[in-house]
């Protein structure tokens, strides 16, 4: 039997002890910050997104600068569904997040052709004609006053949604964990390990038989209704969808919170949505002026470090001595 | 320019030009199945475009090109290689930021067909990871098989590449100076992979090395100015006059001369 090194690509199916110590310490959270629970579903719903994001960006290597069109498409759907007397929560997810991944669908095969500059540049565009769109389709996105009295009803007929967020909280964390073994699932795979292929060498692909263009776009698919379903997991838990949920900034953050957490591992997400969003949340109350300030000095360090994310940037800080003896 | 079905690969006419630059000029070149033959011709001659019209990275502005009988001209590079029509590149083009069982592995698995295999994990496919293997022990690179390969070295690059070919089970096969980069004392292992290949691979080969032409070929084309100047067995070719006068100059024929009497 072949034994492959724990680090191998090839590996990627096998369960990290920092994949499950992350899982059970966002379970403990749940006990031990009862007052938080609102802020840790948002941040759980961003680790959602940015997981997503790292499959589009750090597995396929395409840099969309548009992501939130997808999570705003979610979010939206959800919103319509309820409004419209769909109430039931886990359908109305899935729902969006078939939608979103057929919107990925119809625009990848015309947008995956484009790389790099040409393509940050279309797919920006692309999120601000979409923000404008959703900004003057009031009757359908409730422009600037968002869609309110949205509800659904009780998660599998049992769980009510209470005031605290406690019942959403668990509920989202549910989703991640099942997003989580999909992403898990589809990176580990021959498909997964050939997309890296594709990130690497487009070119050499092609000439060991293989057309890039459908792999790019079922990842591209897989990335949208993932992040259709986080943004219809972010409607039920606020019970509101707002324009913020297809605004550039979204799309922007979602790759600031990825590098930070390191692309292309699926750790980006668990480490950096929580950085990013609990010290957005406590130092905006420090200072709501200045908390960017310490997001910037952060992105810079990261970035100056190379692409290894916050945990990368820690291991080469305790790793250099033994690297100058050697 | 008949019985095209028994060819492996025939291009007619092909013409490129980039601009005022004819780099390809009417060139028809025929594989027999089985075939060994060599491309030379001096630097700039349009070798590499060649190839690359070959397997459709560019395409030509006339010409057509068949592969087993079957009109390819159109056709993508993707597809050309689905269909058996597989090359190496002069300088390595690899995934580079994957150790070499990952970029062996990937082309295992294209060649398998299981691109779109998205549940299964690629680690457990065990018939992938022994192919892979035993692509990493032919060409001897167990001792790097968990290194980047943009961390090893040059020659073991090279080697990659040949595995890479080799594991998409060729029906042609394009070799762009394989040996270039590649240490003398790891040329056998090159070598050897090319000697077992099996026997009804038509090869095409672009090399320098005479020694090497000579020990793999049993027909040789010449390429100059984008143009084909004659082809034939390697010693009608190499004293040829007009050869000899653009391509080897007087130290080169020696050096043939050398390695014939040396055979």
């Amino acid at each position: 039997m072949i034994t492959l090194p724990r680090d191998s690509i090839l590996s990627r199916h096998q369960w990290r002890v920092g994949e499950l110590l992350w899982l059970a310490a966002a379970l403990a959270s749940y006990f031990v910050f009862p007052q938080y629970l609102a802020l840790g579903t948002t941040v759980l719903i961003m680790v959602v997104l940015v997981m997503s994001f790292d499959l589009l960006l750090g597995f396929a290597g395409v840099l969309s600068l548009g992501h939130a069109v997808f999570f705003g498409l979610g979010a939206y759907m959800a919103g319509w569904l309820s409004l419209a007397g769909w109430t039931e929560p886990v359908s109305a997810v899935i729902v969006a997040g078939i939608a979103a991944a057929a919107l990925a669908a119809v625009i990848g095969p015309f947008l995956l052709r484009l790389t790099g500059l040409p393509l940050m540049m279309v797919t920006l565009a692309l999120g601000v004609l979409v923000f404008e769109a959703a900004h003057k389709a009031t009757t359908l996105t409730g422009g600037d006053d968002g869609l309110a009295g949205i509800q659904f009803a009780a998660i599998l007929g049992v769980f009510e949604w209470g005031l605290g967020g406690a019942t959403a909280y668990l509920y989202v964390l549910a989703w991640l964990c099942g997003i989580f073994v999909l992403v898990k699932r589809v990176v580990a795979s021959p498909f997964g390990v050939m997309l890296q292929g594709v990130r690497e060498n487009p070119a050499r692909m092609r000439l060991i038989g293989n057309p890039v263009l459908p792999h790019l776009t079922l990842a591209y698919v897989i990335s949208g209704a993932v992040a259709g379903v986080a943004g219809a997991l972010f409607t039920q838990a606020n019970a509101f969808v707002g324009l913020g949920v297809v605004a550039v900034d979204t799309s922007i953050d979602v790759l600031v919170m990825l590098v930070l957490g390191g692309i292309g591992g699926l750790h980006g997400a668990l480490i950096g949505a929580p950085v990013y969003m609990l010290l957005k949340h406590f130092s905006s109350q420090w200072n709501p002026f200045y908390w960017m300030l310490i997001i910037g000095v952060l992105l810079m360090a990261v970035v100056l470090m190379g692409r290894g994310g916050l945990l990368g940037t820690l291991a080469s800080w305790t790793r250099r001595p033994r690297k100058g003896q050697a | 320019m008949s019985t095209g079905a028994t060819l492996a690969l025939q291009a007619s006419g092909l013409c490129k030009h980039f601009g005022a630059l004819h780099v390809t000029q009417d060139v028809s070149l025929s594989l027999q199945v089985g075939a060994r033959t060599a491309l030379i011709g001096p630097n700039g001659a349009g070798k590499t475009t060649l190839v690359n019209l070959l397997t459709g990275v560019i395409r030509p502005d006339r010409g057509q090109l068949f592969l087993f009988g079957e009109e390819v001209t159109a056709t993508s590079a993707a597809a050309r290689t689905r269909k058996g029509l597989v090359r190496t590149f002069q300088i390595s083009s690899l995934f580079a930021q994957l150790t070499v069982f990952e970029n062996i592995y990937i082309a295992v698995a294209q060649a398998a067909g299981r691109g779109f295999s998205i549940w299964r994990p690629a680690g457990r496919q065990r018939d992938l990871l022994e192919r892979t293997e035993q692509l990493v022990e032919q060409l001897k690179l167990q001792s790097d098989r968990h290194q980047k390969v943009s961390e090893i070295a040059y020659g073991r690059q090279r080697l990659v590449e040949i595995a890479l070919a080799l594991a998409l089970m060729p029906r042609v096969l394009l070799l762009d100076e394989p040996a270039a980069g590649i240490p003398s004392n790891e040329l056998d292992l090159l070598h050897g992979a090319i000697d077992t290949l099996p026997r009804e691979i038509a090869v095409l080969m672009i090399e320098h090395d005479m020694e090497m032409v000579r020990r793999f070929a049993s027909d040789v084309s010449v390429l100059v100015g984008g143009a084909m100047l004659m082809s034939g067995t390697p010693g009608a070719v190499m004293s040829h006059p007009e050869v000899q006068s653009v391509y080897l100059g007087t130290a080169g024929k020696k050096r043939f001369d050398g390695a014939l009497a040396h055979a």
